[in-house]
């Protein structure tokens, strides 16, 4: 990940300032940077978000493609994760160096969407046991500004909001063998439900407090934290514990409850602007990457 | 850059040869990532600078927050340490580094500040640095030159908003225009 180095002072100033509830930007814990979400950003895939929090910028680029199932979910389709660490978002990444983050990322995300409610897996399948879709979700790392996983997880559930996915029929013949006919339509298109769909709440343990969306600043002060997926509901549905420091179980808790607050706060925010932005229509001026 | 040996100040302000022994005792000193001010003594053929700290005002930081800007944002002026009257310090970088610490109470230190003051700084003059750190912030993206005065502005139109909704486009907009108004009144 990366990281910036500090003095001694500095990191003290920092601790200090969460005990009290002021970070250096004058925010509390519990309070998110600004944040700048915009979806179909990318015109050549089936869905895209770009989500700008703080210095984090992130890109998600979701392809539809035609597979056959897993073997052990035939009636079902699935979700493939790839993360590819740019060396814009700094000199670490250059070359293979951001090979273990970007595996580490995806390995997350696997976790995070295992859970059998997150997506609906069962509309992605078109011939049980030979066709489903698959739903390659591509995540670009363009700057690091720390709260990667936030970020992203973040930007995956717009890209899959935005997701259309065309609308195929099945015709079968009199021999038996099946045709798969797409819709000449290229609107018609069915879209993905992302009611259920979690977003990762990293916290931060500084000090004896723990704080939401942490800078890269900050993450240089914190020995450990939690990683939680919570969908809008408030249920949880994958923890990690990463860093190198520990957590006692009491802490744990209290990290728990505030992941699922923010959490909840967070879902309805993103709803919100996901909305907004469809019920512009076409009319929707696209800022993309030049404004 | 090259910040030599001679060229810093000793603790308790000595003037002697530096021997091999303060070549050791430094690292007690100064560790990778500690932050110091000082000034270019000259600049070498080859584009490197060499540092000094020879005065007691510059040396080691202690508690504060650091600022990265581009370093065509700092105006160039006399001094580039600044007392600010909201109860802040400034040191506006030339290379673009902005440090906003709590105003030194007794100006009797030793010599380059050799000790570090790590006790708990007091709330009121945490809020005052945050808002000033994100006054520079706001100054910054919308393309504003760096001193003292436009710092001082700033900080005085964003007092009606609260600290962390200072980093809203809308109202860093809003502020820097009305800084930027009173800049100009000042000037015609």
């Amino acid at each position: 990940m990366a990281s910036v180095v500090l003095s001694e002072a500095e990191k003290v100033y920092i601790v200090h300032g969460v005990q009290e509830d002021l970070r250096v930007d004058g925010r509390g814990c519990e309070d998110y940077r600004c944040a700048e979400v915009e979806t179909d950003v990318v015109s050549n895939t089936s869905g895209s978000a770009r989500v700008r929090l703080g210095h984090t910028d992130i890109l998600v680029g979701v392809k539809a493609e035609m597979g056959t199932p897993k073997l052990e979910k035939p009636d079902e389709g699935y979700l493939e994760f790839f993360v590819d660490c740019s060396a814009n978002a700094t000199p670490e990444f250059e070359g293979r160096g951001g090979e273990e983050l970007g595996s580490e990322i995806a390995n997350t995300l696997n976790r995070v969407f295992s859970s059998e409610s997150t997506v609906d897996l069962k509309s992605l399948c078109i011939n049980p046991r030979e066709h489903c879709w698959v739903l390659y979700v591509d995540v670009l790392l363009l700057e690091c500004g720390g709260n990667l996983f936030d970020a992203i997880s973040i930007a995956v559930k717009a890209a899959l909001f935005n997701t259309r996915i065309p609308k195929v029929r099945v015709l079968e013949d009199e021999e038996g063998s099946k045709e798969i006919e797409l819709s000449d339509d290229p609107y018609d298109c069915m879209r993905l439900s992302v009611d259920n769909v979690p977003c990762i709440v990293t916290l931060n343990k500084i000090g004896y407090r723990h704080v939401v969306d942490a800078t890269l600043q900050e993450e240089a002060c914190s020995l450990a934290s939690l990683l939680i997926s919570v969908t809008s509901k408030g249920t949880l549905t994958s923890m990690k514990k990463m860093g190198k420091g520990s957590l006692d179980p009491e802490s744990i808790f209290e990290m728990m409850e505030t992941g699922k607050r923010v959490g909840k706060s967070l879902h309805i925010a993103l709803q919100k602007i996901l909305d907004e932005e469809e019920s512009l229509g076409t009319a929707r001026q696209k800022v993309g990457f030049l404004g | 850059s090259v910040l030599l040996l001679s060229s810093m100040n000793l603790p308790g302000g000595e003037l002697r040869r530096r021997s091999a022994e303060d070549e050791l005792a430094m690292r007690d000193y100064l560790q990778e990532g500690d932050l110091i001010s000082a000034e270019v003594q000259s600049v070498f053929s080859d584009g490197a600078v060499s540092l000094h700290t020879r005065s007691l005002k510059y040396g080691k930081l202690g508690q504060g927050v650091l600022v990265q800007v581009s370093p065509s944002l700092v105006k160039r002026q006399k001094t580039h340490f600044h007392d600010l009257p909201c109860g802040a310090s400034v040191i506006l970088g030339n290379n673009g580094f902005i440090w906003i610490y709590p105003t030194a109470e007794q100006k009797d230190e030793e010599a380059g500040g050799f000790t570090t003051n790590l006790e708990p700084v007091p709330l009121s003059d945490r809020e005052v640095i945050s808002r000033l750190r994100n006054c520079v912030v706001a100054l910054v993206t919308e393309k504003l030159m760096l001193f003292d005065t436009s710092i001082l502005y700033c900080y005085e139109a964003s007092l009606p908003h609260q600290i962390k909704d200072i980093l809203k486009p809308e109202v860093m907009e809003e502020i820097v225009l009305e800084t930027r108004q009173r800049l100009l009144d000042v000037e015609g």
